[in-house]
Formats: structure tokens, C-alpha cells, sequence
């Protein structure tokens, strides 16, 4: 079985893939994958708040560690997909492609302003992809 | 780095798609910087073909959209009330001889040295201004003029929540033209600022006298375009590069800003350089290839033609309501987070680059000013050396050079052993005046009786010390 969970280094994906863990502790055949999408809406943003390319490299690795240290710690065995692009729609694409059997994702992201003109990706995400779906609050 | 056969014809079917996208999103835009610059909508409109087409060509990053934009409008508009038309063009043609002799010499090597505290002041600065640009439309005029350009300000942020395929800011106009045609309203239209192009643009000499008086007054100009335009640029072709995971060749992309510019002059069109959020359309669009910068530029030149006596009755305020929105854009808003969290000195290198720009309305001296800031607080952050005495052993602690020497000579003033020894391991020999420094400080010990040994330099500081003394 195939689970996999969308963060974005906000703490609902914290506790969404807390869950996830969780689940994949007590499905020993379980593949626990992580995935983290590069918005390119903020693209332009994130250049300029980091010094350098490097820096910014850093701060997405920043966002995802938390995660995967969760994951070490718990023994889980998991994998770290990076993507990129707007985010509902590379994670549909990836999971409907990948045969994910269970996503996990949590209610919602970073940024409320920009849920209230785009919509949420949890939203998004639930209706288009092929499998069950989890929405952690 | 791919074969130019791949980056042209790759993924013609996106690149098509895309390059249509962006040549719509062009056209609202051109036609604000006309106004902004005050000239005739034929000169950013011809601006926006040929610097498109001619960077597909020539540009180093591909996918990048470069055109006519706020930034050199912004830059350009004292010179055009001063001296009129021609000597923008003239100008224009400067900017890319500039630009190619910077881009020669490797220019973008330089980019290194901007830190982002001035690109940010920089962004933000030019966000403000194009917002400032777009004022008269919200006071003064009268109730419909302001009613239609915040309707318009409503429809740019709202559409994107339905329609994701075709740009917000031209669903906009349309509607809210259309609305404009139907109520019979008066309001004052782009057909009032000047004629629309109906044919490709021409070749043709800047009018003006070939003289030193002429070149006195455009080469500041030219000057200021130029860094600003390279600015832009690099720093659009950076986001490009992080978004598509490939690299590009930034030098190559300032000869190419410099040659579109160098071109677009005689064909009658104004400076340019790349638009980000333009490039960023492009690549969220699917555009990857040079072929997606070709078509922008030929769909806008193809659109205007065949619709320029549509294009002539849009209301002034709806293309208002549009540039308050690509002002919002411009603007980073994450930067007072960043005013919070940075470094104090990185905050005040933002601000004052930007109270320079708005102050000067030049955003080269701004840029150029935060720049040598910058690194006066950088050598001062690191100039910081500390020697620490513990019986007899005076270990210093940070890079010696010119602005930490003072510090290093003032540590030995007070020395009471007999014999003492300095441990240079945690140091760095940079310069002669660190050599210098020690010879001072060991001259003055020797005299007044105290044995010096040095040692624990390394390889490169013990190799300038050798040659030095």
C-alpha cells in the first residue's frame, strides 16, 4: 500500500503527516512517501526574500526536515518527493499517476489570502484525485 | 545546456499556447508604460515585438518574456517631458550599446554582489511608483472614473478563482469595455493618447543632433536603463531558472537585453527589459522554449493590427485598475516579515534604497547607492577582530585587513610579559596593511623589550607575510 501525504511546512502538514506515520506503523507493508510541491506563484517571492540560490534551497529543506525527522524517529521508512509548479494540480497529477492508494493532506496551508482567491488545495486536491483521501485538521 | 534546435522546437504545441497567453497579458501593460512615459501607445506596443522577438533569438535564458516595461518606463519619463521622442529612442539605442559592452565584459558575474535587500527595496520601490502613476484614476477625476477602475480592481483579483486559462487583467478590460460601450459613458480612452499601430514598424534614424550636448543628455538616461533593465532581467532569468530547474547564461542574456535594445530604438520603440511576472505566466503556462517568447511578440503585434480600433476605445480607468493590480504584484509584501526577522543593517539597506527610488525617481541610483551600503556594513560586520591574552598567548580571532587593523594594534598597547606569543590560527591574513599592522605591533613590543613570536598562520597568510616583509 502506498500512502502519501502533501506538506508544505506549515504545521497542518506537521499533523498531517503525524497521522500518516502513524498509519504507516501499523501497516508494516506500507510505503510512506512525503511530497512537497514548489509554488510557482510564489517563485518570485521566495527569490527575493532569500540571499542567495543557495539560501533558498536551504529554506525549502527547512520546510520539509521537520517532517522527515518525525518519520526517522517514529522508524518509518520514507520517501521525499520534491515537485514543482501550482501545487493542487502537480499533486493530483502525481498521485493519480504514482497509484498512491491513500493521501494524506492537511485542511489547510500556509496562506489564507491566497486560499480565499484560488480556493484550497485540500479542496482541490480531494475532488480530482483517484484515491481515498484523508484531510487532517 | 540544450541544442538551440531543442530550445526553439522542443515543445512547439506549449510553447505556442503559452507564447499566445503572454502576447494577450502584453497588451494592457504597453499600453500603461506609454501613458506612464507619456508617448505615443505605437512606441511601447513596437517596443514590446521587437524587444520579444529579438530576445527569443538572442537571449540567454529562453522562456524568459522581455518588453516594453514599468521599471524603464518609470526611468524614462523625465526625459520625455524634457526633450521629447526622439531622444527616447536615442536613448534607447545607447542603452543597448551599454548593455553590450556590460554583457561583453561579463556584467552578470556581478550579480553576486546585489544582495537582496536592494532587489527587494528595489521591487518595492517600483511597486509604489507604479501605483503612484495610477493615483490621478482614484481622486479628482470624477465618481465614474473611479467606479471603473476599481470595478476593474475587483474583476482582476476575482477571475483568476474561475477562469485560470486566459489572463484576468484582459477578461477584465473586455468586460468591463464592453460595459463602457453599452452605458454610453464618457470616459477618456486609450484612442485619446495617439494613433494605434496598423503596420509593422519601420526602420528609421533617431531625429536628432549627433553631437556631445545630445550625448550628455541621454547617457545618464542610458546609464540608468541600463542597469536597471540588466536588473530585471538577471534577476527574472534567476526565478526562471529555480521554476524550470535548468540553468541559463546570464552574460549572454545581457548582450541579448542589449541587443533588442540596441534595435528597437531605430524601429521606434522605447527601452525595455524582461517582466517577471510575465515570464511567470509564460512558464506556468507551459512555455519552455524560445519559441514561446517569439509567438508573444508576434500574437501582440498580430492582435494590435487587427484590433487596434477596438483597443483604441478602452477606458483610460480600466487600464488604471489593471496597473494598481500589477503595482500590488510588484510589490513584495513578505517584506515586512523580512523587516522583522532580518538583520537590522539588511533592513535599513532595504528602506533607504527604497526612500532613495522614490525620492530621486531613478531606480539605478537607488540600486547603486544600496548597493555600496550594503557592503559598507558587510566590511564592517566582518572586520570585527578580538585578541584574547591568556598567559602570555595572544590568540586573535577574525580576518585582519585594512578596516581591522586599528583594533589588532590597540590590543598590544597595554603588554606586561616579557615574552609573548600571537597565535594567528583563527585569523586570516588579507592585505598589506595587516601585514603591516604586525610589524608595527612587533617593532614597538622588540623596542620596548618584549620577545614576539608569531606563529599558526596559515598557508596563504604566511605566504603574504614572507613576501611582504
Amino acid at each position: 500500500m502506498k500512502i502519501a501525504v502533501a506538506i508544505d511546512g506549515s504545521e497542518n502538514a506537521l499533523r498531517a503527516a503525524k497521522h500518516a506515520i502513524t498509519l504507516a506503523q501499523h501497516f508494516p507493508e506500507a510505503q510512506l512517501e512525503f511530497i512537497f510541491v514548489a509554488d510557482y506563484n510564489k517563485a518570485k517571492d521566495e527569490r527575493l526574500l532569500s540571499q542567495s540560490e543557495e539560501s533558498l534551497l536551504l529554506k525549502r529543506k527547512q520546510k520539509v526536515d521537520p517532517v522527515l525527522e518525525l518519520a526517522r524517529n517514529a522508524g518509518v521508512i520514507a520517501k521525499l518527493t520534491m515537485l514543482k509548479g501550482d501545487p493542487s494540480l502537480e499533486i493530483i497529477k502525481y498521485v493519480n499517476a504514482e497509484s498512491i492508494d491513500q493521501l494524506i493532506i492537511g485542511s489547510r496551508g500556509l496562506s489564507t489570502f491566497q486560499e480565499m482567491i484560488l480556493g484550497s488545495v485540500s479542496h482541490k486536491v480531494m475532488k480530482h484525485v483517484n484515491c481515498p483521501v484523508t484531510v487532517v485538521k | 545546456m540544450h541544442t538551440l534546435k531543442q530550445q526553439w522546437f522542443g515543445n512547439i504545441r506549449a510553447d505556442i499556447l503559452a507564447g499566445i497567453v503572454v502576447g494577450l497579458a502584453l497588451i494592457p501593460e504597453a499600453l500603461a508604460f506609454a501613458f506612464i512615459v507619456g508617448v505615443d501607445p505605437r512606441v511601447a506596443l513596437y517596443a514590446s515585438f521587437t524587444i520579444a522577438v529579438i530576445t527569443s533569438f538572442v537571449g540567454g535564458r529562453p522562456g524568459l518574456i522581455s518588453a516594453a516595461t514599468g521599471a524603464m518606463a518609470l526611468v524614462l519619463v523625465n526625459l520625455m517631458a524634457d526633450h521629447g521622442l526622439q531622444y527616447v529612442l536615442a536613448a534607447t539605442v545607447l542603452t543597448g550599446i551599454i548593455q553590450l559592452i556590460l554583457g561583453g565584459v561579463g556584467v552578470a558575474n556581478l550579480m553576486r554582489f546585489i544582495p537582496n535587500s536592494v532587489m527587494l527595496g528595489f521591487v518595492n520601490a517600483l511597486g509604489i511608483m507604479i501605483f503612484m502613476t495610477q493615483l490621478p484614476y482614484l481622486r479628482g477625476h470624477d465618481t465614474m472614473t473611479f467606479i471603473f477602475a476599481i470595478a476593474t480592481l475587483v474583476l482582476v483579483y476575482a477571475v483568476p478563482r474561475f477562469i485560470k486559462a486566459i489572463p484576468a487583467p484582459l477578461i477584465a478590460i473586455v468586460v468591463m469595455t464592453g460595459i463602457a460601450l453599452i452605458s454610453g459613458v464618457s470616459l477618456q480612452t486609450i484612442g485619446d493618447l495617439g494613433r494605434m499601430p496598423s503596420s509593422l514598424p519601420t526602420f528609421f534614424l533617431p531625429d536628432i543632433p549627433m553631437n556631445l550636448e545630445t550625448l550628455k543628455i541621454i547617457f545618464p538616461y542610458s546609464l540608468a536603463l541600463a542597469i536597471v533593465g540588466l536588473l530585471e532581467s538577471l534577476l527574472t532569468s534567476q526565478v526562471l531558472d529555480d521554476m524550470t530547474d535548468t540553468p541559463s547564461d546570464k552574460n549572454r542574456e545581457a548582450r541579448g537585453q542589449g541587443g533588442a535594445n540596441f534595435l528597437t530604438g531605430f524601429f521606434g520603440g522605447m527601452a525595455g527589459c524582461a517582466l517577471i511576472g510575465q515570464s511567470i505566466i509564460n512558464i506556468k503556462s507551459g512555455g519552455r522554449g524560445r519559441l514561446s517568447t517569439f509567438t508573444a511578440g508576434v500574437f501582440l503585434m498580430f492582435l494590435i493590427i487587427v484590433l487596434g480600433d477596438i483597443v483604441v476605445k478602452i477606458p483610460m480607468p480600466v487600464l488604471a485598475g489593471v496597473m494598481i493590480m500589477v503595482a500590488a504584484t510588484t510589490f513584495n509584501w513578505g517584506s515586512f516579515k523580512f523587516l522583522k526577522q532580518a538583520p537590522k543593517t539588511e533592513s535599513i539597506v532595504m528602506l533607504i534604497t527604497v526612500a532613495i527610488i522614490l525620492y530621486t525617481h531613478n531606480l539605478a541610483i537607488g540600486v547603486v547607492i544600496g548597493v555600496v551600503l550594503s557592503s559598507l556594513f558587510f566590511v564592517s560586520k566582518i572586520s570585527r577582530v578580538t585578541v584574547t591574552n591568556d598567559a602570555g598567548i595572544y590568540k586573535v580571532k577574525g580576518p585582519l585587513f585594512f578596516a581591522s587593523t586599528t583594533k589588532f594594534i590597540e590590543s598590544f598597547k597595554d603588554v606586561q610579559e616579557k615574552e609573548i606569543i600571537i597565535d594567528f590560527r583563527d585569523s586570516q591574513l588579507w592585505d598589506e596593511s595587516s601585514v603591516g599592522a604586525i610589524s608595527k605591533v612587533k617593532g614597538k613590543l622588540e623596542e620596548e623589550g618584549v620577545a614576539v613570536t608569531i606563529r599558526g598562520l596559515n598557508s596563504s597568510s604566511e605566504q603574504l607575510y614572507e613576501k611582504l616583509l
